[in-house]
């Protein structure tokens, strides 16, 4: 474990030391607080036309979870997908292309602490970027009256999905040491879970129902609607366990092959 | 103290080393000479469990490299041809973390780092960002990366090359220092270099040792040069002139 975490350590610092962590939360932020600030604008103009209009009932469904915080999740999952591939594509392929995967390799360590540990450094700067959003649903709990169970019902389905996205990112890092093979790979695997529930409804009831429980979207949804339920938990868990032990199996096949 | 038995290594249908036997005395430095594609860095590589032979076994201080991957690399130290380096970090931490991943304990980790940065002629560039180093100090943070756990066994493979006169000299000078009590395979095609260092010699040619021997057995009746290329020229000629009958062997 002390082995993993002196990876993670490194990996994390090595985000920091070089402009990709600035890139990446720059340009995250930047998008989080346009789509935050356009969502808050709308909310505010329905509200105000409700009014006007002497409409209370209307202006009771109006919600500040709904119509602001749900959408942000779902516009910030759409960034995480493109913005994860970026933090993962080096994890494995740079090791690989500048040679010191052969000290890793050559080191005490098992496969197990090198997955753990490019895992953790990952799943550490994920948290910073996740945490640094946190800042919108500070402002409405600081002006409005949401739900803060639903606010974080939602956050756990982005951390959990994101946390997912990464463990995909991880395995393709590890197939190659061409790092724009890696995000690219990646991109596209995860923009085709993102979608692969789209011909569900046509698809007859088997084919659409199994199209539904693969696609990752269909399962966020749920918590971001505030409902926390052990299948989706289950499926995210999967997911992450799964790809975790293909990636072992992706390293350690380097040194048996 | 090394123990090499019949290795082969294929990738697909090519051979890259094949049947390779050899040993290393405790404290000896060998030499391990070939010309390019040779299969050096292949045997190597397997003998510091980078990767599986396709067939045969080493053993390094009575440990099998198959069997006992975990304690064979935990003894021995590696310089790759490329110095495995992480270009972002400076010369301190990129050392405190090999350190840590090679095992050494937090109490001890600062004494190691200070131990090799001195031997390695390194505390001026503590630092310094290992990307911004010259080659030859990068070549300098790479022997301090094999060496900072003390392993008893050093595989240094082409330690010397692309550096300035003087930087090889250093180099040279800290690897006889090292010997002592520590085994040394030492891959290089310098040949001076090896009458220089090396007590035991390994001649390797497309893929199959070709002598193994003292420097002192080999070097009686003619100088190094000579004997490399008489072993080599002879050698290259028996494969090329019963090609079929090496092929199945």
């Amino acid at each position: 474990m002390r082995n993993a975490l002196s990876i993670a350590g490194k990996e994390l610092r090595s985000y920091f030391v070089s402009p990709i962590a600035y890139v990446v939360l720059t340009g995250f932020l930047l998008l989080g607080g346009w789509f935050f600030f356009n969502l808050l604008a709308r909310f505010n103009f329905l509200l105000s036309i409700y009014s006007a209009m002497r409409n209370p009932e209307a202006q009771m469904r109006l919600n500040l979870n709904e119509f602001v915080i749900a959408p942000l999740l779902h516009n910030l999952s759409v960034v995480l997908v493109i913005l994860v591939p970026v933090i993962t594509m080096r994890s494995f392929a740079e090791e690989k292309r500048s040679g010191t995967y052969e000290l890793l390799l050559t080191s005490p360590l098992s496969i197990s602490e090198i997955v753990i540990g490019k895992f953790l450094g990952c799943f550490a700067f994920l948290l910073v970027m996740l945490g640094l959003t946190a800042v919108y649903p500070l402002i409405l709990l600081l002006y409005g009256n949401p739900e803060l169970g639903i606010i974080a019902a939602g956050y756990l389905g982005l951390l959990l999905l994101a946390t997912a996205f990464v463990t995909v990112g991880l395995l393709t890092s590890s197939f190659t040491e061409n790092q724009i093979i890696a995000s690219v790979s990646c991109l596209v695997v995860l923009l085709l879970f993102y979608v692969i529930a789209w011909p569900a409804d046509t698809a007859g009831p088997l084919l659409g129902a199994v199209l539904k429980y693969l696609s990752l979207t269909e399962h966020f949804s749920e918590m971001v609607k505030g409902v926390i339920d052990t299948k989706d938990l289950v499926y995210f868990l999967s997911v992450i366990v799964l790809a975790l032990f293909l990636t072992h199996r992706s390293v350690e096949s380097v040194r048996w092959r | 103290m090394i123990e090499v038995r019949n290795l082969t290594k294929r990738y697909g249908d090519l051979v890259a080393i094949r049947d390779i036997s050899f040993t290393a005395a405790t404290g000896q430095i060998l030499g391990f000479l070939g010309p390019n594609g040779a299969g050096k860095t292949t045997t190597m590589r397997i003998i510091t469990g980078f990767m599986p032979a396709s067939s045969g076994t080493v053993k390094v201080a009575g440990y099998d490299i198959f069997d006992d991957s975990y304690e064979v690399r935990k003894r021995i130290g590696y310089l790759p041809e490329n110095p495995p380096l992480y270009g972002d970090m400076t010369v301190v931490s990129y050392l405190r973390f090999v350190g840590r991943i090679r095992g050494i304990a937090k109490a001890e980790l600062g004494d190691s780092v200070d131990r090799v940065l001195h031997k390695c002629g390194l505390t001026g560039v503590t630092g310094r960002v290992v990307g911004h180093l010259s080659k030859g100090f990068r070549q300098r943070v790479g022997l301090a990366q094999a060496l900072i756990h003390n392993p008893s066994v050093l595989v240094l493979d082409e330690p010397t090359i692309g550096l300035d006169p003087r930087q090889i000299i250093d180099i040279r000078t800290l690897i006889k220092e090292l010997a002592g009590e520590r085994t040394v395979i030492l891959s290089t095609h310098i040949l001076p270099e090896v009458s220089q260092l090396c007590e035991k010699l390994v001649i390797i040619n497309e893929g199959h040792i070709v002598v193994e021997d003292t420097l002192e057995n080999l070097t009686r009746e003619m100088s190094l040069e000579q004997v490399f290329l008489t072993y080599i020229t002879r050698d290259t000629a028996t494969l090329r002139g019963t090609p079929a009958e090496e092929a199945t062997a």
